[in-house]
């Protein structure tokens, strides 16, 4: 191999220092350039590296790893800073080069006018090299790293306008309630290290099966705990709170962190982890079944928001909750052909809805939108695209082969059922309804603000490229009735199992045809509701239920008066910290033996005198009793 | 020769340390207080005295010697203190003397 696999996220690594230190005295252009041009060589190394490794090392079923050095080596536990490449990483590793440099292309108009300009690409950069090193890590404590250092990229970045209050709240939020999630993987990681003495991923994916049998508690635990994890981080119920209240960072934040990269890193640690969730056929089950919760709740939601962003946020923890439903029915190709459409079409729509939000003075309510349509041609048609493709409409679009081969692996395989199939396609019915919605709420009707100018070229061509892979993508993993093509799921046959099947696929056109019906179902509905204006809408949106899918299903308010509310009452009880009155209590002891001691030094020689003698008959009357 | 018990002699020994000891505590005089120390040390004396006859020893004459050179030695002293505190304060009541508490 000619270049080491470390120059991957070493290059984002560099620009951010160079950014870190010399991002004050830099001129803007030269600031925009370090921001994109590392990222760029690094995604087109990813991509030299990814036809290198899929034309000869892939065939025998091998990987490139690179030692780079070793960590720490304490009682017998060795952890090195190794970096392995397979098949399920550089799909990874490519869209996080790739997408990433896109919306680095796009930040650098965006942006343009922010004083923080060196220090969001300075963000950026570190994230993308954080995020390449958790997807590369070899063993899960450098996995954890790359988890966190993300987790600290997507805090600074919700919290980038930091001047505003309110994005700081969300921004802790989000710190916050991913914490949780990260308390019980490292709980989980200790597991793992207390018996199996590694966290070498390979290493414990070949002993686990040996050691634990299935469906062991010990093995239960270790999934529940990196599962816990996963939750956090992918905004799967019940911690995904923090998603839609993180939209308070840049659009091309929202678009690389909080939809196409940072967000999966639950489902990539599952993914790499699967032989574990193999093993606790339970907490695969849950798995599923967290899923399928999370997409309908988050879907419902979606539906009843205002603000573009916030739709983007709940659509994007619904569309997880599909890469989870396929995690959990055993569809691991599935769900990480997935999450590649579903970074191309969010980061598309993220993009596009930024440059909108942008453009209309940083309008966020769909409602005071409307006839952008002719107004933003390339915008309208990129976000028509990106819609088409979240909504799976068929054919035509990546979405439709990706969701679709999810909903009939969740009916067809060996975990799958009746009952996840049926809220998967409710899930893909309120999915085109709350896509279309959008469109014409925010395109069609009359125009009411006008932009302030037309977008830019370095606007427009991420949006065009994204588009553009969020129609073709889907046909390298063809699979109509009149041919098959499973370019993606061969890729990946290497190192993730194959799905087991218990129904026979004579029937998956039957299933294809009743998906494409229902996704176009919604998006005539949308029409009906939202362009049409039936009255029905209005009546809709006026009922009480509206009101609670708008909050997000209460979780908030549950988790405000669950924990935070009972916490905040308990601290205000304890303002003066009770273990102070202790603390002081001995202080006070003291200085109270330290003023009856005073009393006796009176200067008074006789007393002085006395005390002696006392002291001294006392002293022998003592040792004479001995 | 009068043959006298030994616990006499000590209760004698005693007698005089507590003669002294008292007039230590009760007198304000300083002369007095001092008079009262060369009691005490000199019940000390006669006790070695007695242990050293009663073993047949000498080790107790050598140490009543060497406290009556450490009391006229302590005398000398104190007495020069005497002669500056009245000096001073020109009083030799031992309790104006507190002044070191404040």
């Amino acid at each position: 191999m000619a270049v080491n696999i470390g120059v991957i996220p070493a290059l984002p690594l560099l620009a951010f220092i160079i950014l870190v230190l010399f991002g004050g005295q830099l001129k803007k252009k030269l600031t925009a350039l370090t921001g994109v041009v590392f990222t760029a060589i690094s995604a087109l190394i990813t991509i030299i590296i990814g036809i290198q490794y899929i034309s000869t090392i892939l065939p025998s079923g091998g990987n490139i790893s690179s030692k780079l050095w070793q960590w720490f080596s304490a009682g017998g536990f060795v952890a090195d800073v190794a970096l392995r490449l397979d098949a399920l990483s550089l799909v990874f590793c490519f869209v996080i080069t790739f997408v990433g440099f896109l919306i680095l292309l796009y930040s650098v108009e965006f942006m343009a006018g922010d004083e923080g300009y060196s220090r969001f690409f300075a963000y950026m950069n570190l994230f993308i090299g954080s995020m390449l090193i958790l997807v590369l890590a070899d063993n899960l404590l450098l996995l954890y790293l790359g988890w966190e250092a993300v987790g600290l990229c997507s805090y600074l970045l919700i919290g980038f306008w930091y001047r505003d209050p309110v994005n700081i709240t969300a921004a802790n939020k989000a710190f916050i309630v991913t914490r949780i999630g990260d308390t019980a993987m490292i709980i989980g990681l200790f597991l793992l290290v207390f018996n199996f003495n590694t966290l070498n991923i390979q290493e414990l994916l070949t002993k686990a099966p040996i050691k634990w049998a299935q469906g062991s508690p010990v093995a239960i635990a270790a999934a529940l705990l990196l599962l816990g994890g996963a939750l956090g981080k992918s905004a799967q119920f019940p911690l995904q709170t923090w998603l839609p209240d993180a939209m308070a960072g840049p659009s091309p934040v929202s678009a690389l962190i909080h939809a196409a990269t940072m967000v999966t890193a639950g489902v990539y640690l599952i993914a790499r982890t699967h032989v574990l969730f193999e093993l606790a056929p339970m907490v695969q089950t849950l798995v599923a079944v967290i899923g399928a919760v999370t997409l309908l709740i988050a879907g419902f939601s979606a539906l009843t928001q205002h603000d573009l962003k916030r739709i983007l946020a709940y659509s994007t923890i619904s569309q997880i909750g599909y890469m989870f439903l396929a995690l959990g029915v055993g569809a691991w190709q599935a769900g990480i052909f997935h999450f590649m459409i579903h970074a191309f079409f969010k980061a598309l729509l993220f993009l596009a809805g930024g440059a909108v939000i942008l453009l209309l003075h940083e309008e966020h309510d769909i409602f005071k939108m409307g006839g952008l349509k002719r107004i933003m041609p390339v915008v309208f048609f990129t976000f028509f695209v990106g819609s088409a493709s979240l909504s799976a409409l068929p054919i035509v679009t990546a979405g439709f082969y990706s969701k679709d081969a999810i909903l009939w692996y969740s009916f067809s395989s060996s975990n799958g059922n009746t009952w996840l199939w049926v809220a998967g396609i409710v899930g893909a019915f309120i999915t085109a309804l709350y896509s279309f919605r959008l469109i014409f709420m925010v395109f069609y009707g009359e125009a009411k603000i006008l932009p302030s100018r037309p977008a830019g070229n370095l606007i427009k061509v991420p949006l065009i490229i994204l588009a553009i892979l969020s129609v073709i993508g889907g046909f390298i993993e063809f699979s109509l009735p009149v041919g098959h093509l499973h370019l993606f799921s061969s890729l990946l046959s290497k190192i993730l199992p194959p799905t087991i099947l218990i129904r026979d696929d004579s029937s998956e056109p039957l299933f294809q045809i009743i998906s494409s019906i229902i996704s176009l179902l919604g998006v005539y509905l949308a029409y009906l509701l939202f362009l049409k204006k039936i009255p029905l809408a209005e009546k809709l949106s006026n009922e009480k239920i509206a009101g609670f899918f708008y909050r997000g299903w209460g979780f908030d308010w549950f988790y405000d008066h669950a924990f935070t509310k009972p916490y905040v009452w308990l601290a205000k009880i304890n303002k003066n910290d009770f273990t102070d009155y202790f603390n002081k209590g001995l202080a006070q002891l003291t200085l109270l033996f330290n003023r009856s001691l005073g009393t006796t030094q009176n200067g008074k020689l006789r007393f002085y005198i006395m005390a002696i003698t006392i002291g001294i008959a006392l002293i022998l009357t003592y040792m004479m009793q001995i | 020769m009068i043959s006298i018990s030994m616990d006499l002699q000590l209760a004698l020994a005693v007698l005089l340390f507590l003669i002294g000891l008292i007039g230590l505590l009760v007198r304000r005089n300083v002369v007095f207080m001092l008079m009262s120390i060369e009691i005490m040390l000199n019940s000390a004396g006669l006790a070695f005295i007695i242990a050293g006859s009663h073993w047949i020893q000498t080790d107790g004459q050598v140490m009543f010697i060497f406290i009556l050179a450490v009391a006229a030695a302590e005398v000398s002293v104190g007495l020069a203190l005497i002669l500056q505190m009245h000096h001073h304060f020109r009083t030799l009541d031992v309790d104006a003397l507190n002044k070191l508490r404040k």
